[in-house]
C-alpha cells in the first residue's frame, strides 16, 4: 500500500486506473447521462473485463449502463430508468432485461435520492410522499410503508378531517438508507489538494457522500487548493470524499462537460443504431471501447 | 392558415391546457411539452419553466433532486407523463407490456402525486398504449382517502385527441378529436371506455401567430435542447450545440 494518510486523496495515471480500483461485483453509483458521467472509465471497465457489477442509476442510466450491460460486465441494475433519452431507449438494457439475463431492481427517482441522503445523514431511512399504490412498491420489500408518527403537524396534514379523527391513517413510505461501494462520476476541474469541482452537478456530492469510496476522473488539474476560492467553493466536492482521481481529458464523451465540450449526438445516434444488434454491440466495442486510443476521439 | 406540423398542433394544445400555471417542470425526453412552455414564453406568458434537460442554463444546481423536492414542496403545478400503457383510470405503465422492456418508472410515481396537475401525453394512439388496464402500474392515476396526494391527471392528450379527466367519476371523457380524425376512429383506436358527448369538436388549429412564434424563437430554443427533433420538425441547424 501507499505510504498515505489513510483520507488521503490517490492520484492515479489515468482511467483505466481507476477502473482497476473497482472490483468485480461492486456496487457503482453512478449518474445519469446529462451530469458527468465517467465514460472513459466505463471504458475502461470494458476493457478490463469486469463482471458482476450492480449498477445505482442516481437516479436514472444511459448510455454508461447500457455499454456495461452489452459488454456483460452488469449482474443487477437499480434504477427509475434507463434510456438514451432523444437517441431512445437503451438496446442493451432492454434486451439484457426482456432475456432475464439481469436483475433490475426497478425504482422511482426520489426514492433513490432520498435513500442516498438517509446515509449522508447516517439515519436508516428518509420518509418520502407519493409513491403509495405504485406497482413498484410491491417489488421491493426493502421499502417499507408506515403509519406518518408524526401527522396532524403542519406540513404532514393531509386534510382538516385527518386532523380531527383519531383513526385516520396517514400511510407514508420509506427509502431505505443506500450505501454503494463506489460513486464513479467525471469532473471538470480537480486541485492538487484532492478537491474536485462539480459545479452546478451539487446531487453528485450527495453520491459521494453516501459512497463507502469516490473515484473520479476529471478534465484538468488546477494549482491550489479550490476551497479557498469563494466563487469556486459552493461547487467543490472537498478532498475527504474523494478516494481517488484520475485525468480523462474528454473523459465524459460523448456526453457532455458544461463549457468544455457539448453532447456528441453524431456519436450517440451512431451507438444507438450499432447496439440494436449484438452482432452491431460487437463492432461498436471494437470500434470505439477496445481500442484505449480511440476511446477518447476528439469530437 | 398554412398546413403545419402535428406536433405544433400538440404543442399549441398543450399550451392551452397548461394555461394558467406559475410554474412548470418538464422532465425526460419530452420536446413537445418543452416546445409548449417555450411558446407560451414567447407570446409573453411570466411562466416559470423548469427544463430538467435544458443543456445550457439548466434551472437546477442540485439536478434532478431539486425537482423532487420542488414538487414535494407545492411549487410545481404542471408536469408531464407519457407511458408505454396509459388505461382508463389515468393509470400510467413505463416500465414493461407485452414482453417488451421499457425505461422505467423515472420520477412518474413521485410527481403524479406532488404535482398539482399532470398533463398525459402520449403521441401514439392505439390499443397497444391506450388500454383497458396497465400490465403495470408506475403511478396510480388515483389515490384511496386518507392517502396524501397533491394532485392528479388533468387531461390526456394523444396523436387523435383530447381526453378530459374527470376525477369525480375516475374516467376520461373525450373533448376534441384532432383534424383528419374522427369520434367514431378514436373510439376505435381506443382500448378503454370513456365518456363521450354526441358531438365532439374538433380540436382547434394551430393561430398564424403561433405558427409564427413556433417557427422562429420557439424552434431555435428547442431546437438546442432536442437537435434530432429541431432538425425533424423545423430543419434547425445541425444540432451540433456546444454547451
Amino acid at each position: 500500500m501507499d505510504a498515505l494518510p489513510a483520507n488521503a486523496t490517490r492520484f492515479l495515471a489515468d482511467a483505466d486506473a481507476l477502473a482497476a480500483l473497482i472490483p468485480d461485483g461492486a456496487q457503482i453509483a453512478m449518474p445519469p447521462d446529462y451530469s458527468l458521467p465517467a465514460m472513459a472509465v466505463v471504458r475502461a471497465l470494458v476493457r478490463r473485463r469486469a463482471r458482476g457489477l450492480r449498477l445505482l442509476g442516481v437516479p436514472v442510466l444511459g448510455l454508461c449502463a447500457d455499454l456495461l450491460i452489452g459488454a456483460g460486465c452488469v449482474a443487477e441494475v437499480e434504477t427509475s430508468a434507463v434510456s438514451l433519452g432523444e437517441a431512445g431507449l437503451a438496446p442493451r438494457f432492454s434486451e439484457a432485461a426482456e432475456k432475464g439475463e439481469i436483475v433490475v431492481r426497478d425504482a422511482t427517482c426520489p426514492m433513490i435520492h432520498s435513500g442516498l441522503q438517509a446515509t449522508e445523514k447516517g439515519v436508516p431511512f428518509m420518509p418520502l410522499r407519493g409513491v403509495l399504490g405504485s406497482d413498484l412498491v410491491g417489488l421491493r420489500p426493502d421499502w417499507k410503508v408506515i403509519d406518518n408518527p408524526v401527522r396532524n403537524r403542519g406540513q404532514s396534514r393531509i386534510s382538516e378531517k385527518s386532523d380531527s379523527d383519531p383513526d385516520f391513517e396517514d400511510p407514508i413510505i420509506l427509502a431505505p438508507a443506500i450505501s454503494p461501494d463506489v460513486a464513479l462520476f467525471h469532473a471538470r476541474w480537480a486541485d492538487r489538494a484532492g478537491n474536485v469541482w462539480l459545479g452546478r452537478r451539487r446531487e453528485l456530492a450527495t453520491i459521494a457522500h453516501a459512497a463507502k469510496a469516490a473515484y473520479v476522473s476529471f478534465e484538468h488539474l488546477r494549482d491550489g487548493d479550490m476551497l479557498e476560492d469563494e466563487l469556486l467553493a459552493p461547487g467543490v466536492l472537498g478532498s475527504v470524499y474523494v478516494s481517488a482521481l484520475a485525468p480523462a481529458p474528454r473523459g465524459a464523451w460523448p456526453l457532455g462537460v458544461a463549457d468544455e465540450y457539448g453532447i456528441d449526438d453524431e456519436q450517440l445516434m451512431t451507438y444507438a443504431k450499432a447496439a440494436k444488434t449484438r452482432e452491431g454491440f460487437r463492432r461498436y466495442l471494437e470500434q470505439w471501447v477496445l481500442t484505449p486510443e480511440k476511446s477518447c476521439s476528439p469530437a | 392558415m398554412g398546413p403545419y406540423a402535428r406536433e405544433e398542433l400538440l404543442a399549441c394544445v398543450i399550451a392551452r391546457l397548461i394555461g394558467e400555471a406559475a410554474h412548470v417542470a418538464v422532465g425526460a425526453a419530452s420536446p413537445i411539452p418543452a416546445t409548449a412552455c417555450a411558446l407560451l414564453a414567447a407570446r409573453g406568458n411570466r411562466l416559470r419553466v423548469s427544463l430538467l434537460h435544458k443543456r445550457k442554463g439548466n434551472p437546477f444546481s442540485e439536478g434532478s433532486r431539486e425537482l423532487f423536492d420542488l414538487a414535494g414542496q407545492g411549487r410545481i403545478d404542471v408536469f408531464f407523463l407519457g407511458g408505454a400503457q396509459i388505461d382508463g383510470e389515468a393509470n400510467v405503465n413505463l416500465v414493461r407490456a407485452e414482453g417488451h422492456r421499457f425505461p422505467g418508472s423515472f420520477g412518474s410515481a413521485f410527481m403524479y402525486f406532488a404535482a398539482r396537475r399532470t398533463i398525459l401525453f402520449r403521441e401514439e394512439h392505439s390499443r397497444r398504449v391506450l388500454v383497458p388496464k396497465v400490465e403495470f402500474v408506475s403511478a396510480p392515476g388515483s389515490s384511496p382517502p386518507g392517502v396524501w396526494r397533491r394532485g392528479g391527471p388533468q387531461a390526456l392528450l394523444t396523436g387523435k385527441a383530447l381526453f378530459a379527466w374527470q376525477p369525480g367519476r375516475n374516467r376520461f371523457r373525450l373533448e376534441t378529436v384532432h383534424p383528419g380524425s374522427s369520434a367514431q376512429d378514436v373510439r376505435e383506436a381506443t382500448g378503454f371506455d370513456y365518456d363521450c358527448a354526441p358531438a365532439v369538436p374538433q380540436t382547434e388549429s394551430p393561430s398564424d401567430e403561433d405558427i409564427a412564434l413556433l417557427r422562429g424563437p420557439v424552434a431555435r430554443e428547442v431546437a438546442a435542447n432536442y437537435p434530432a427533433f429541431g432538425r425533424r420538425i423545423w430543419g434547425t441547424g445541425s444540432g451540433h450545440s456546444k454547451s
